[in-house]
């Protein structure tokens, strides 16, 4: 069947101690073509050992085509992958050690929870008995024991979800690939599944690769974040390196709302001609009389639009000169005050200078 | 402002009556269909099997109305019809079978590896026989596998014969006839497959022969019951085909039927139980599986 190295030894040690430190994922100089199209453009990009790492960007920016690339369903034009240091750039599906959950979680409709639970032990010629042992473990895991004998399509979204990261999982691999994993699910199941997400990560202590449109996802779950624009990587780094500290003008925008200054503004503001990004919640609006600190950065301009959003009202201020500053204020005044500013009300806009990043 | 509203259209009362009485549209709808298949369809097979408890006179050679089970006692006593039966199920059998086994890879090529190009010639490939005429398909392979026919001359310079007209040119032949009735439900029933059912199988460590046996064929079974449906029943009522294609030793249950249709129409009528109750044991037998319920 398949060969030794990609079955885990039932009595291997937990995978918690045994494979931290050998789920390393690297891609070296990867280029995928699609006929004329090129989805992923010579990308260089390690993952280490045991970190949730999420590759985030728009639709057709090239992130799932990565995941499928490390999965083994699709094969690189060039370039080379190496997982847990063993270089697989043409190898099967099956011969690696990694598992998928995918997108609509791709569960067998024809099989039961359990044996779709089982499938990869099935095929493995894993004994019967040890199979109903170790199902049994999985969906303890998930907490999804009662529906063992259904059919996945009389499941929630949510549990098939749950349901498709057990049965990967159940293989012990070395790194799992989530492919939107969360994206069917309405807001509330979304963000319940998050949690449990990392909680298993943390308990499992493998590598994931998690695929995202969403940036709040991303900035919630991940160690590490890549940033995917047209089949090439922006930016790596922490949630809070690529939040606040963007390096291009699409990571800015990207993420959260950015107040993007052109090199020109931005020249006229502080004196030096680079771009810069301030993110609304580092704007405060004051009277168009108050005096800026030494330290800070203002802008005149009047309020075109007010949105209030629960805990904070965002204010669309328009300069003379063309730019356009949004700030957002959380509602900290009493529940029944109106917020402080209107729309047509003549404002300055200021920030503290070095609180915007400058995006090379 | 104003406001302009769609007038309200005239009314019909036909359409009103047809809306409030349930019953009405359903008569409407059901009478001509069921006139056609109770009236025709159902009446004359009961006749026939009626018919198949009549007996003839011996000197007049008339049919004579009454009830008796010598033309039954007779087909399960006379070891040439028993033969013919059991060659004429082994022969639908083996038509449906290696149907199944054309078609299953086949769908799978045109569904999921095929270009769109490649998968509308071999669309076409496959439903262009059902427009050709049905003796002219006959025909067409009596004439490949006859004595000194296509097949025989240009394999003789490998020193291989060909099967003659026989029970396994019969097999060829109405596989021949019956394979797009296979074909087309089967890659219809495989294109529904999503792709990543395929991705996850091998994912989760399974092979392609092992998706095809664990994943693609359990999906597959309503498509392939379907499928041999007609390619099992079709065969079963064929004579013409063992007629032309089968020599001497091919005879099947139709060619029995046919041959004393005229004779004997009782025993005729009898004969032609044998491929209903084939038929009917066959469904059973599919039902048996359980293959139908968990979809």
């Amino acid at each position: 069947m398949s060969a030794p190295h990609a079955t885990t030894a039932p009595d291997a040690p937990g995978p918690a101690d045994a494979q931290r430190g050998q789920g390393g994922v690297e891609l070296t100089a990867v280029t995928k073509r699609f006929g004329e199209t090129t989805a992923v453009d010579s990308l260089t990009l390690s993952v280490e050992s045991g970190e949730f790492f999420s590759m985030l960007g728009p639709s057709g920016s090239g992130k799932t085509t990565v995941l499928r690339l490390i999965a083994g369903f699709e094969e690189v034009t060039s370039g080379s992958i190496a997982i847990a240091g063993t270089d697989v750039t043409s190898a099967a599906p099956f011969d690696r050690t990694v598992n998928t959950v995918f997108q609509d979680y791709a569960l067998f409709p024809h099989m039961t929870i359990a044996e779709n639970v089982a499938y990869g032990l099935r095929v493995r010629k894993v004994a019967k008995a040890e199979q109903r042992e170790r199902v049994a473990t999985a969906l303890e895991q998930v907490r999804l024991t009662h529906v063992a004998d259904r059919l996945p399509h009389q499941l929630s979204g949510g549990q098939r979800q749950r349901i498709a990261l057990a049965r990967a999982l159940i293989l012990q691999p070395r790194v799992l690939l989530l492919d939107e994993p969360l994206g069917a699910l309405d807001k509330q199941l979304r963000e319940q599944m998050q949690i449990e997400l990392k909680q298993i990560q943390r308990e499992v202590g493998i590598t994931f690769i998690f695929v995202t449109h969403d940036q709040e996802e991303a900035l919630t779950l991940s160690d590490r974040i890549a940033v995917f624009n047209n089949g090439r990587v922006e930016q790596v780094g922490t949630p809070r390196e690529v939040y606040e500290y963007p390096q291009t003008a699409f990571v800015a925008g990207f993420l959260g709302i950015s107040n993007l200054i052109d090199a020109e503004h931005a020249k006229r503001l502080t004196g030096v001609a680079t771009p810069i990004s301030v993110r609304p919640e580092r704007v405060r609006l004051v009277d168009a009389r108050t005096k800026p600190a030494a330290n800070e950065t203002s802008v005149d301009g009047t309020i075109v639009e007010t949105v209030y959003t629960g805990p904070t009202t965002r204010y669309i201020v328009d300069t003379a000169d063309g730019l356009r500053v949004v700030a957002e204020r959380h509602n900290d005044h009493a529940p029944s005050d109106t917020a402080p500013y209107h729309r047509g009300d003549a404002v300055r806009a200021v920030w503290v200078t070095e609180h915007a990043a400058i995006v090379p | 402002m104003t406001i302009t509203t769609t007038p309200a259209r005239t009314s019909k009362p036909l359409s009103t009556l047809l809306y409030r009485h349930r019953w009405m549209r359903l008569v409407g709808l059901l009478s001509l269909p069921l006139t056609w298949l109770i009236g025709l369809y159902i009446v004359s097979l009961a006749l026939l099997l009626v018919t198949a408890f009549w007996y003839i006179d011996s000197f007049t050679s008339k049919v004579i109305p009454g009830f008796t089970l010598e033309n039954f006692v007779l087909i399960f006593s006379e070891p040439a019809y028993i033969a013919t039966s059991l060659r004429t199920l082994g022969i639908a059998l083996a038509v449906t079978v290696l149907s199944a086994i054309f078609a299953v890879p086949l769908g799978i090529f045109m569904a999921k590896l095929a270009s769109p190009w490649m998968r509308a010639v071999l669309a076409v490939a496959i439903t262009l026989p059902l427009w050709a005429g049905y003796l002219v398909k006959i025909l067409a392979m009596r004439i490949t596998f006859t004595e000194e026919g296509f097949f025989n001359s240009v394999m003789a310079p490998f020193g291989i014969t060909g099967p003659g007209f026989s029970v396994l040119t019969v097999v060829l032949t109405l596989t021949y006839l019956w394979f797009p009735y296979m074909a087309l439900p089967v890659y219809t029933a495989i294109r529904q497959i999503p792709v990543n059912l395929f991705d996850a199988s091998s994912d989760l460590g399974a092979h392609g022969f092992t998706t095809i046996r664990t994943v693609v064929l359990p999906l597959l079974w309503p498509a392939l019951i379907a499928g041999s449906v007609f390619t099992f029943s079709l065969s079963l009522g064929d004579y013409i085909v063992a007629r032309f294609v089968g020599g001497a030793n091919a005879q099947m249950i139709g060619s029995i039927i046919a041959s004393n249709i005229n004779l004997n129409p009782p025993v005729a009528a009898a004969f032609s139980v044998i491929p209903i109750a084939f038929v009917v044991f066959y469904l059973l037998a599919t039902r048996r599986t359980g293959a139908l319920e968990r979809m």
